[in-house]
């Protein structure tokens, strides 16, 4: 790059250049600043006040914070969402990383037809994925109980208060292995076929191939799935939203996070407090984001 | 930043070719099987959907999910979506055709004009710019949406269209996926020649870099359209008024009348029969540009 802007000596020239430059990235820094930046730092700036009835609204520095990190309820929202992440996303990518190597072997019968079907929840709202789901774990249609009792078996009430967190996890399972598998796949059919076609010929399995070539090959495109989940994981809204009416008991106000910062502002009117969870909540998502993005470099830094 | 590793989007598919005529090719009945099972776990509730879209609300109850009921109601419930509450359904189908359309042409367009100005020009701040929004895909959205609604709320931009298109124009990872796109499909040498001719610096951009940056484009605007299309959180909070309502949040409001078992105002059958054709354009959109997406996504999966 340097090479290129020390051919380009002559003045007015290269400063058009950057004036182009700048022009072309004016409107998403102003909308970028607008809705990013600014709410964040509005956030900041909410979260260190209070509104008490008596009081009004106070300036309280750290308080909200102080009050989020002894919030029991915010805690065990924090936690779920953690049991969330260790067993719904190394599930879920497992899965997407299987059935993209399946298909990218050529191996796979109607391969495309099997891409395309993973894919398609991808394209279904959350909202009525999870109003689907709802409808099949029910028990008044609910397919699920209706195959097992047909079969004899035991119908587990999958919206009880144990099942439910497995009942979410599937339902984020089922709309986003698609997603993942395809960024994994695309990233797959980019590794140049000599890398992999000695090593064929010298009768590799294809589960060796894909563990020493291919897996380490899209390692980027892998490591991108996992920092979405991670995002994805904390924001969790929909399911307790919607699934709540069905069993209240089971979803409490503050099931996930997201959940609990919504019903703060909006049933309670705290937004103080609410400004200051979304803001540890960002914070949190960040810190594990980067530490994961942290430790898969380092360990690539010791494997060579 | 690391070299891009990629190959064009038009190798992915020669590479494809290549390997399935490889000697070493054999089909696998094992994992065909098992491919199968799995597409088959990703298909079945979409089909229960479009079977229970077909039922009345008695048979919803008393027919067995993945058959038929006693009667075929498909019209007779597409009426009742339509015709149900004076006939907003349409209304809110519309406003989610025009939150998707406006938001993911001024998502991609903004994004596109960035990376493309990352990629191909040398300006002061450029890296900076860059890891900011890098750093950006991390931050959580809804944890901004309180602020953001606060801040659109003191000055009485809520209840308005533009409180959801305008933070729905703001995509990192378009630009992400952008930047990486131009840097890999727009040669160097094919701008200086332009230059030389005499072409000014947006007139290039507009004529030989939107012309090569297709497939990174229509990307994008899938992904930002499927975004906003499915979108509820941000709509939720921003809305209030029934007819500037999105699908997503006209459903959830729908179900949760109907689970409430105020049968006059929603049935089961109206609910699930809008979500049905709530989710129909979206996939139909996946299935017709496929080729576009899937060769786009190849280009940004690669690199972190």
């Amino acid at each position: 790059m340097s090479a290129l802007v020390a051919r380009r000596t002559s003045h007015p020239l290269r400063r058009k250049q950057i004036a182009t430059a700048y022009l072309l990235l004016a409107p998403f820094i102003v909308v970028f600043s607008a809705m990013l930046i600014v709410p964040l730092v509005y956030s900041g700036f909410l979260s260190t006040f209070a509104t008490t009835l008596i009081g009004g609204t106070k300036f309280t520095g750290l308080a909200n914070y102080a009050r989020a990190f002894t919030d029991a309820e915010f805690l065990s929202g924090l936690g779920r969402m953690g049991l969330f992440l260790i067993i719904q996303v190394p599930l879920m990518l497992g899965l997407s990383l299987f059935i993209a190597l399946a298909l990218d072997s050529g191996r796979v019968r109607g391969s495309s037809a099997v891409r395309l079907m993973t894919f398609v929840p991808y394209a279904v709202p959350g909202v009525v994925s999870t109003m689907m789901w709802g409808y099949l774990y029910g028990n008044d249609f609910g397919l699920i109980g209706q195959i097992l009792r047909a079969l004899h078996l035991p119908a587990p009430n999958l919206l009880s208060s144990q099942n439910i967190l497995g009942s979410m996890m599937n339902i984020v399972t089922w709309q986003y292995v698609g997603y993942n598998m395809i960024i994994m796949f695309a990233a797959l059919r980019t590794i140049p076929v000599e890398l992999f076609e000695a090593a064929e010929i010298d009768g590799a399995s294809q589960l060796r191939i894909a563990w020493s070539i291919k897996i380490p090959a899209i390692r980027n495109a892998i490591m991108l799935t996992v920092i979405f989940s991670i995002i994805g994981t904390f924001q969790l809204f929909n399911e307790p939203s919607l699934l709540r009416p069905l069993n209240p008991a089971a979803i409490s106000s503050s099931y996930t996070p997201n959940f609990y910062a919504y019903n703060l502002a909006f049933i309670n009117q705290d937004i103080n407090y609410a400004a200051a969870i979304a803001f540890v909540l960002g914070l949190f998502i960040a810190l594990i984001s980067y530490v994961v993005q942290l430790s898969t470099r380092s360990r690539e830094g010791d494997g060579r | 930043m690391t070299t891009p590793v990629l190959a064009p989007p038009s190798a992915v598919t020669t590479k494809g070719a290549s390997k399935r005529r490889s000697p070493r090719d054999r089909r696998s009945t094992l994992l065909t099987v098992l491919l199968w099972i799995l597409a088959a776990y990703f298909l079945v509730p979409l089909v229960w959907l479009l079977i229970a879209s077909t039922k009345n609300n008695a048979d919803l109850f008393s027919s067995f999910g993945l058959w038929f009921g006693a009667r075929f109601s498909l019209i007779d419930n597409l009426r009742e979506v339509f015709s149900a509450s004076g006939g907003v359904y349409a209304r809110w189908l519309l406003n989610t055709v025009i939150y998707a359309v406006v938001s993911s042409l001024g998502a991609s367009l903004l994004s596109t004009m960035a990376g493309y100005a990352l990629a191909k020009y040398e300006f002061p701040g450029r890296s900076a710019v860059f890891s900011i929004i890098l750093g950006s895909i991390m931050i959580p959205l809804t944890a901004l949406a309180i602020p953001t609604y606060l801040m659109f709320s003191s000055f009485g931009l809520t209840n308005n269209m533009l409180a959801v298109i305008i933070p729905s124009l703001v995509s990192p990872f378009g630009v992400y996926l952008m930047r990486v796109y131009a840097a890999e499909s727009i040669p160097d040498s094919l701008l200086e020649a332009a230059r030389v001719d005499g072409a000014g610096e947006i007139r290039i951009f507009w004529q030989v870099g939107l012309r090569l940056l297709g497939p990174g484009l229509v990307t994008v605007l899938l992904f930002t359209m499927v975004a906003t299309w499915n979108n509820y959180f941000l709509p939720l909070i921003m809305l209030s008024k029934s007819e500037l309502y999105p699908l997503t949040v006209g459903l959830a409001q729908q179900q949760s009348a109907a689970s409430a078992g105020s049968a006059t105002q929603a049935l089961f059958s109206t609910v699930i029969t809008g979500s049905l054709v709530a989710i129909l354009p979206l996939i139909v959109a996946f299935l017709f540009l496929q080729r576009y997406w899937q060769s786009g996504l190849s280009a940004g999966s690669v690199k972190e």
